[in-house]
């Protein structure tokens, strides 16, 4: 690998390779995303490697969750491009498993678990394919992965914040998808389910798929992953987490508000039932 | 035009003078009002408060003439409306807090249901041997013809009511419609701040009635404090505003009816608010849409133009069409991609600044200027001369990159 | 129960039930999106719909009033969205400005022209008039069997049931993508799945049901069939399509029982006239509701799910 700390990181795009490794599972370049007048996410390059832990780390409001889902397509960006495996972002819709954060559907949604986790497979049965068969045993088998067979169905409103996570999850699994994009896969989940949760995402990586992970505690962020993105509108440092995650970096990013605010990130989670 | 003009001079009657003046009161206190569920986010619980009405009104209809009565009088069918409107608000209340139905299934089913049970009321209103003539159709749409002097002097006195008691409620409303939690930890009982409300909304409602019409009315709470919304960002401007737009829109609408009182009411003054409306969306410079539109793009024609003159430094292809074209158009490249002298100097300046910048951010460590001035502010505009020529200064050898 | 229930009674209960079937399918998406009040705003910009195509045409032929209907619906959904994005006002108060607006302009419309020689008046259009809706040549239950007969059953009758059969069929064809872009938006976009067409098209379909609605039971009260039957379903039940089904259940157990009520509940109380029917079946979705609310298995939010959105 290149030495790619770049706490100047527009200056230091000479310092990166010109193209990039084919082995990059999702590549990011001048990805600018505003709401309304000002940038949420500005000019961002970032190059995720394939078969690794990737997180996206960065203070409150800093564009974090934006980044991910303008990566996905699902807001609108006014400029940049997106190359998955080395190729747009359209033709790679296949290859790609997203889990939005928890907070953002409405949780009394009059559905189970199951049929949660079968929307994973919409996109590849089409409207009419059938769910039942292989199709259902592949969704048992995801509940299964994380911990959650015995509660196929169960309504999702009965569920905790750390068993809806794992729905979640287990939605995304049932994609079988080559990267794996989670926006806050850790926030309001128990312990027990973070360490389901690592475990499944160890898994996936070990089986050369790739994650990147919006993350938001940063006292386990050299735990759990190998690269990280500092992110606050901009890019800060990206790399390798021994290199990329240093106190300088996280200075740069966080400004004065680390010491202070934001206390509580740095302190392990505390988790919540 | 000219008894239009003896109705805006008030000089068309004396009853004339009357309804318009209280169709002025009437669209201010409306306004206003409108503004703090326009605010609370819960505009639409004023449709579900007019269409309720109609319950009452028939109801009302059929009790006076049980009892004798003629069953017309203004203020009985009033309070009768005033009854069902609160019966219906109760029913809303009553519904999103027993059940997990969200408000805006149980604002839409009260509005429908009320408005269905008060059409069977007026089919039986329509069969009573008193009921031919009850005109109780009026308060569908309003009208002003043939209107009783009692009545002018009901909206009238009406209107200057709950413009009045709008005024005395409007700090507690302001902070309850703005942050809920905050109001309360103020001391404000959050409870019957929103119940005051919503009192208010109901007596709009039914002033607003007879002039305006049950359908329509919900237009005087809404419009104006959205068109007001475009012109300022303070919660406060907006009251006041939306209490211009309001008062002037009764006022025009109905002098206008009275200049041509085959026209209905309601409609007219709905109609001139909507003119504000649309003016203001267009044309405001605060929150417009031509305004906020021609910001965006500026916004994104800088975005481009700097990611463009940046590769142009680093020697990169550009990629994005629309880059191509911006930096084509201002003659900063050939069209095959190749850079002129002006597009050399300009991303020579651009990939400075951006160094610059880099080394202001080590500096002065500061997450604003990690993150806000996000690289299309001119640094100039931040820092003094000695500063920049400190960070140039800086500049000379590669910025130090201390890892772990 | 006879040749005078044949005539009189049979159509207006089968269209009831259609437009109650037809609105209340759509319905159950618009409530889960918390665009409940879509309906309210739909319902609304009917009558400057009609009143436009009457100007258009100068005649009060059915066809023309449902396209102009529908392309008022469709002009009042995209207004709203304009109003929404490009001034960013909460869609509450968007739909509140467009559709009073549009509705203040086809009474204006309506009271500047001469319709009075023509049957086209307010009242009608916000009440409706089930009862007219009669088979006055059948004459008996032997009539289903005549083709003369059957030729001359109102034409309402025949268009509700399209357009109810059409509800039923895209609700099935594209159950999955209604179901996943109510519930996961961005899941849904992530996916490759078309979520804002679906989403408008979801919107034209419910305008589509209204129109056909409205002229049975009016346009107001087309709000109470989008909202009270769904509503009261998903009291009942945890799931989705069981939820469907009670709603169609309750809107055809409304249209019923509001049809009978108007008609026959004034007589056995003594008195001489029957009352509005589609005020009637109104106001049976609501009592349907109110039931729910006291009585529905499923009533109370419960779990974690109180907490997120």
């Amino acid at each position: 690998m290149q030495p790619t700390l770049t706490v100047a990181a527009e200056d230091g795009r000479p310092v990166a390779p010109a193209a990039p490794p084919a082995e990059a599972a999702l590549v990011l370049r001048g990805l600018t995303v505003s709401y309304g007048e000002s940038a949420a996410v500005f000019s961002v390059d970032a190059t995720f490697p394939a078969g690794a832990m990737s997180a996206i780390v960065g203070p409150n409001g800093a564009g974090k969750s934006t980044l991910l889902k303008a990566a996905l397509g699902v807001v609108p960006r006014v400029s940049g491009e997106v190359t998955v495996f080395g190729t747009p972002l359209a033709s790679a819709r296949d290859r790609i498993a997203y889990v939005p954060q928890r907070a953002s559907v409405d949780w009394d949604f009059p559905t189970r678990v199951r049929d949660v986790v079968e929307m994973g497979l919409y996109r590849e049965a089409g409207l009419f394919g059938r769910l039942s068969g292989a199709r259902a045993r592949r969704v048992a088998q995801c509940l299964d992965r994380v911990g959650m067979a015995d509660f196929a169905d169960r309504q999702i409103g009965q569920l905790s914040g750390g068993q809806q996570q794992r729905v979640f999850l287990a939605r995304a699994l049932a994609q079988e998808a080559e990267l794996y994009l989670l926006d806050e896969p850790f926030a309001g989940v128990d312990a027990a389910t973070e360490r389901a949760i690592v475990e499944v995402l160890a898994a996936l990586r070990s089986e050369g798929r790739s994650i990147v992970a919006v993350h938001h505690d940063l006292a386990t962020v050299r735990d759990y992953f190998d690269h990280v993105l500092l992110l606050n509108v901009r890019r800060v440092a990206e790399g390798p987490v021994a290199t990329a995650f240093t106190a300088e970096t996280l200075e740069a990013a966080y400004g004065g508000r680390l010491s202070t605010s934001h206390v509580g990130e740095i302190l392990p989670a505390g988790g919540r039932a | 035009m000219s008894p239009f003009l003896d109705a805006l001079l008030l000089s068309a009657g004396y009853n004339a003078a009357l309804v318009t003046v209280g169709a002025a009161l009437l669209g201010i206190a409306a306004g206003a009002t409108g503004t703090f569920l326009f605010l609370a986010k819960r505009a639409l619980v004023s449709d579900a408060v007019a269409h309720a009405t109609l319950p009452g009104v028939g109801l009302a209809f059929i009790a006076m003439v049980a009892m004798g009565g003629d069953g017309r009088s203004l203020p009985g069918l009033l309070a009768g409306s005033a009854a069902s409107a609160w019966a219906g608000l109760l029913a809303i209340e009553w519904i999103t807090r027993r059940t997990r139905l969200k408000e805006d299934a149980a604002i839409g089913a009260v509005l429908g249901v009320f408005f269905g049970l008060g059409v069977v009321l007026l089919t039986v209103v329509q069969t009573m041997g008193a009921g031919r003539q009850a005109g109780l159709e009026e308060f569908l749409l309003g009208a002003t013809a043939g209107m009783l002097f009692a009545d002018g002097v009901t909206i009238a006195a009406g209107g200057a009511l709950a413009l009045a008691a709008a005024w005395a409620l409007r700090r507690p409303m302001t902070l309850v419609a703005f942050d809920r939690d905050y109001a309360a930890a103020r001391g404000y009982d959050v409870r019957r701040v929103d119940l005051a409300m919503m009192a208010l909304v109901m007596g709009v409602t039914v002033i607003g009635l007879k002039l305006v019409g049950l359908i329509l009315i919900v237009a005087l709470l809404i419009v104006p404090p959205v068109a007001a919304r475009f012109w300022t960002e303070r919660a406060g401007g907006v009251v006041w505003i939306a209490g211009a737009i309001g008062g002037a829109s009764g006022y025009i609408g109905a002098a206008a009816s009275a200049a041509a009182p085959d026209l209905p009411t309601g409609p007219i003054i709905v109609l001139v608010a909507a003119g504000i409306f649309a003016l203001s969306l267009l044309f405001a410079p605060a929150r417009g849409v031509a305004a906020a539109g021609a910001r965006h793009r500026r916004f994104q024609r800088r975005v481009h133009r700097r990611q463009g003159l940046l590769a142009l430094a680093h020697g990169d292809a550009i990629r994005e069409p629309y880059t191509l074209r911006l930096l084509t158009r201002e003659g900063l490249i050939r069209p095959d991609g190749v850079p002129t002298a002006a597009g050399r100097a300009q991303a020579a300046k651009v990939a400075r600044d951006e160094r610059r910048w880099a080394v202001a951010r080590e500096l002065f460590r500061d997450a604003d200027l990690a993150g806000r001035h996000a690289g299309l502010t001119p640094i100039e505009t931040i820092f003094t001369a000695d500063e920049i020529a400190e960070i140039d200064r800086r500049l000379g050898g590669p910025a130090p990159a201390g890892g772990a | 129960m006879g040749a005078e229930f044949v005539q009189i009674s049979l159509t207006p209960i089968l269209i009831g039930i259609f437009a109650a079937v037809a609105c209340a399918l759509p319905g159950n998406f618009l409530i889960l999106r918390r665009q409940a009040l879509i309906g309210d705003a739909i319902s609304h910009v009917v009558l400057p719909g009609i009143v436009v195509a009457f100007l258009v045409t100068g005649t009060v032929a059915a066809l023309p009033m449902l396209i102009g209907a529908a392309g008022a619906a469709l002009l009042a959904v995209v207004l709203i969205e304009a109003v929404r994005r490009l001034g960013r006002i909460e869609p509450g108060a968007a739909m509140g400005v467009v559709f009073t607006t549009l509705f203040a302009a086809g009474v204006l419309l309506l009271e500047r022209t001469d319709t009075a020689s023509v049957h086209l008046d307010v009242q009608h259009a916000l009440m409706g008039n089930l009862e007219s809706l009669v088979w006055l040549e059948a004459t008996g239950w032997r009539s289903l069997m005549d083709p003369a007969a059957l030729a001359a059953l109102p034409e309402e009758l025949g268009r509700i049931a399209v357009v109810c059969a059409a509800m039923i069929v895209l609700t099935a064809v594209f159950w999955r993508w209604l179901t996943i872009t109510t519930f996961d938006e961005a899941f849904a976009r992530a996916l490759g799945i078309p979520a804002a067409a679906v989403g408008l098209g979801l919107v034209i379909a419910a305008a589509v049901a209204a129109v056909a609605a409205f002229e049975a039971v009016g346009s107001i009260i087309v709000i109470a069939m989008f909202i009270c039957p769904p509503a009261a379903a998903r009291l009942m039940t945890e799931r989705l399509d069981r939820q469907v089904l009670w709603s169609v259940a309750f809107a055809a157990l409304s249209a019923v029982l509001g049809y009978v009520l108007a008609g026959y509940g004034p007589l056995w109380l003594g008195a001489r006239h029957a009352v509005s029917a589609a005020g009637m079946i109104a106001t049976v979705s609501g009592v349907i509701l109110a039931l729910a609310c006291l009585y529905g298995p499923h009533r109370a939010r419960v779990g974690a799910g109180r907490d997120a959105g």
